[in-house]
């Protein structure tokens, strides 16, 4: 059952997959080209019916890095979509226009790490006050 | 000029700082603007210095109710990432602290729930019997609250067969409260009046907003992580997952009161299977973290608590990303506010259970002399002779 899911969507993102990686039977990692993220997401926000669970940033050392999860309730299975930024200038397509639960995750990931969520609707300060100086980024390395 | 009504930063009808703008017209909420950020504390951060044995400590510290969610969550995901299975008698004490944990929360929420609409009665009952499991958890870990019981790969303390007949007979005792608290809620026509058809969260909106636990439920959204994706001993018990369709206040309310029979069910199913394992075997030794990532959920009494651990095989987390379902949970309030009357709105922004963390140190001192009456050591000293008077209240 849990692989067959699996199976499914690697087979509808086709040759959009970078990597491919299973760790256990109900986690899965796949790597995707920053461009595809919104076709991605659509295939499993809505045809396929997956839950966003939230979006990890983490600063790696010669990239930023976004993990999306997105969780399958009926097999309990979860895919992460990562995406590697470029440091100096990461951009990237906000989720905002596919589920309206993207919103403060991206906020979060914006004023942590610096990531251009383009063509979100109000990117402002989540957690920090606004008055925080810009260009600091507390989670950067 | 949009009229603004604030509630928060600091308002008496919250515990947590949180501010909430609502946009109003005459009476009614016409949009509304959620600020969060005052209570932020870089945990995320503050993992990544720790050792992965500290972890637990710190992240049982993010919330003041539900404290234990953190750090199972946590273990369940380093042992993602370790890939090892667990001593049967870890799994059951797990989900017994879990169970006790959701149903002391229920609880609590139940009493703030009555507080908000006025009903002051349930609130000071509902209070009285939340004491009760508060006990039976400081019996069996040495704290209401924050019961230090998770480490990665076991548990920190056994539960001894001669507690079991005593939690048994908290569970006994707690049944009939429960029911009456069903009637008190479901029979009563003044709280149907007040809370059916307020704040409602459609099932449409429940799946953008990706609302988790029983805000989800209660708008007709089957999920439940110990169900879909079990851990610890909840793929070895039998319960129910109650789900309504209205997705307003009321039915958020009877959600968790049905929840709450379930968690019983699961402790007693729990002990039982306790009963037949040999005490002492509560741990798995782990010496070392490799590199690699693990994924960690767990149903808290709000909904999926969310852990991401990432190693590069020291024995620090390089990232440690942390979501509470409060986080999905009281985003959705933007849509169940706004269309309702302004006196309606505090139960509303109540009813998703917005998390609340209040852990206060205290000092007193004598007026007179200025003197500090209760010391560190003092404090430490009272609470240890409470833990000893109600072991030997409940037989050890």
């Amino acid at each position: 059952m849990g692989k067959n899911i699996i199976e499914e969507v690697k087979e509808k993102f086709g040759d959009k997959i970078v990597d491919f990686f299973i760790k256990n039977n109900r986690r899965c990692y796949i790597e995707i080209k920053p461009q595809d993220i919104i076709e991605c997401a659509k295939i499993l926000f809505e045809e396929m019916n997956f839950r966003f669970a939230t979006a990890t940033g983490i600063d790696c050392e010669k990239h930023l890095e976004i993990l999306y999860h997105f969780s399958y309730d009926k097999t309990g299975i979860i895919v992460s979509l990562r995406v590697k930024l470029d440091k100096k200038n990461p951009e990237i397509e906000s989720l905002t226009q596919v589920f309206t639960a993207a919103e403060w995750i991206e906020r979060e990931i914006w004023e942590m790490l610096g990531v251009n969520f383009k063509g979100h609707p109000n990117l402002k300060h989540l957690l920090l006050p606004d008055d925080w100086p810009e260009g600091k980024h507390p989670l950067r390395e | 000029m949009k009229k603004i009504i604030p509630i928060g930063p600091y308002h008496p009808l919250q515990e947590e700082p949180e501010f909430f703008k609502l946009f109003v017209d005459g009476e009614t909420v016409v949009d509304i603007e959620i600020e969060i950020g005052y209570n932020h504390r870089g945990i995320e951060q503050l993992s990544t210095t720790k050792h992965y044995d500290q972890v637990p400590f710190l992240v049982e510290r993010i919330c003041g109710i539900c404290s234990t969610s953190h750090p199972f969550a946590y273990v369940n995901a380093v042992e993602d990432l370790l890939g090892i299975e667990l001593p049967p008698r870890v799994k059951y004490i797990r989900s017994i602290i879990g169970e006790l944990e959701r149903l002391h929360s229920h609880f609590l929420w139940l009493g703030l729930a009555g507080h908000f609409i006025g009903y002051n009665t349930v609130w000071m009952w509902s209070w009285k019997y939340r004491e009760n499991i508060c006990d039976i958890l400081e019996v069996i870990s040495g704290n209401r609250q924050h019961y230090g019981m998770f480490k990665i790969g076991g548990v920190r303390k056994d539960i001894p067969k001669e507690l079991i007949p005593q939690i048994e007979k908290m569970c006994d005792n707690l049944l009939p409260v429960i029911d009456m608290f069903k009637g008190a809620i479901m029979d009563d026509p003044v709280i149907h009046a007040r809370l059916k058809g307020v704040g409602v969260l459609t099932k449409e909106d429940a799946i953008k907003y990706c609302v988790v636990g029983p805000t989800a439920r209660a708008s007709g959204v089957d999920i439940d992580v110990r169900r879909d994706d079990p851990y610890a001993a909840y793929s070895e018990v039998e319960f129910n997952v109650p789900v309504l369709s209205n997705g307003d206040v009321f039915d958020k309310a009877v959600v968790r009161i049905l929840e709450m029979y379930e968690s019983i069910k699961i402790i007693r199913q729990c002990l039982d299977k306790l009963k037949k394992e040999p005490e002492g075997n509560i741990e798995v030794k782990v010496d070392f973290i490799p590199k690699g990532e693990g994924i960690g959920r767990h149903e808290a009494p709000r909904g999926e608590v969310f852990h991401y651990v990432r190693s590069d095989g020291s024995n620090r987390p390089v990232r440690h990303k942390i979501r509470a379902p409060s986080y999905m949970n009281i985003a959705s309030n933007k849509v169940a506010a706004v269309g309702q009357t302004i006196s309606d709105a505090a139960i509303t922004l109540a009813a998703v259970d917005p998390c609340y963390c209040c852990t206060e140190r205290t000092v007193v001192i004598d007026k007179n002399s200025g003197e500090q009456i209760l010391t560190w050591d003092g404090l430490i000293k009272l609470s240890q002779n409470k833990t000893c008077k109600l072991k030997e209240a409940y037989g050890k």
